[in-house]
This record gives structure tokens, sequence and C-alpha cells, in this order.
């Protein structure tokens, strides 16, 4: 994850709280997507970022799982992501799974 | 789900970029508080 946007990150959570607070992410490639997702919950694993051993254990999805879909005004989805929102999200809710049950990627 | 949660969208270049994760969550009820767009290489 860019070592800017951990930044802000940890700096939104200092500030701010981490109540209420999750996290959506876009990435269509799983090795991507568990990265970044380890980085939000146990800390960035490359140990080169501010998020470096801070765990900060926040609720990660992806914007095309199931449960978050459900959410989002099916009209709104087609027309905001085109082709995208064909995309099974299945193999994305599967790749956060472990991260939300507290393992690691 | 989404309905008064603070999200932080983390899109990605050659996936679904951080703007229309924002749109998307926003209609949702969420607030956004932070958005970026990554490139992972």
């Amino acid at each position: 994850m860019d070592l800017e946007n951990q930044e802000a990150v940890k700096r939104i959570v200092d500030e701010q709280g981490a109540e209420n607070l999750v996290v959506v992410l876009g990435a269509l490639e799983t090795e991507s997507l568990e990265l970044l997702a380890e980085t939000m919950t146990v800390g960035d694993p490359s140990y080169a970022g501010p998020l470096a051993g801070v765990p900060l254990g926040l609720p990660v999805y992806h914007i095309l799982e199931p449960t978050v879909r459900a959410a989002i005004p099916g009209d709104l989805l087609d027309e905001k992501l085109g082709v995208l929102a064909f995309e099974d999200g299945e193999p994305f809710e599967q790749a956060l799974q472990r991260t939300r049950s507290g393992g690691q990627a | 789900m989404l309905e008064g949660k603070r999200v932080i969208a983390i899109g990605e270049r050659d996936g679904v970029p951080g703007p229309l994760i924002a749109d998307c969550v926003r209609a949702a009820g969420a607030e956004v508080v932070f958005e970026a767009t990554e490139c992972f290489v």
C-alpha cells in the first residue's frame, strides 16, 4: 500500500478514532487485495510504511462482494461501474474472509 | 450495512477506482473520510 495513503489512514484513526470506520477496496487481483486488507488489519506486511506493526483492526470489504453490492442501489452500481459491475464478487469476499476472521493474508 | 459508516475508499487504477467506490458507498448512506486510487505493480 502506498506509504502516503498509509500515513493518511493512520492519521484518520489517530485523530478521529476507528468507531464506525470501514475500508472498502476496489482491487481486482486477490494478491493485492489481501496485502491491502492485511495492512488495514494487522499492519503493513512489508514493514516499509507508517502502518508497519500497527494493527488498526479495521473491517475490510470489497466494493463488488455480494453484501456490499446489496447495500448500493442497483442502477447506480451499473451506471458507475459499467462492465465491472458484472465481475463475480465472491472471489473477493473469499480473499477477505481470513482477515475478517483474524488471520493474516 | 454501510448506512452510517465512515468509509476509507481505496481503489485501484486497473480495478475499481477510488472515486467510483466513494460514489457508491455515499449512495448507500456512508460518509467517505478518505479516498484514493492505488496502482499495484
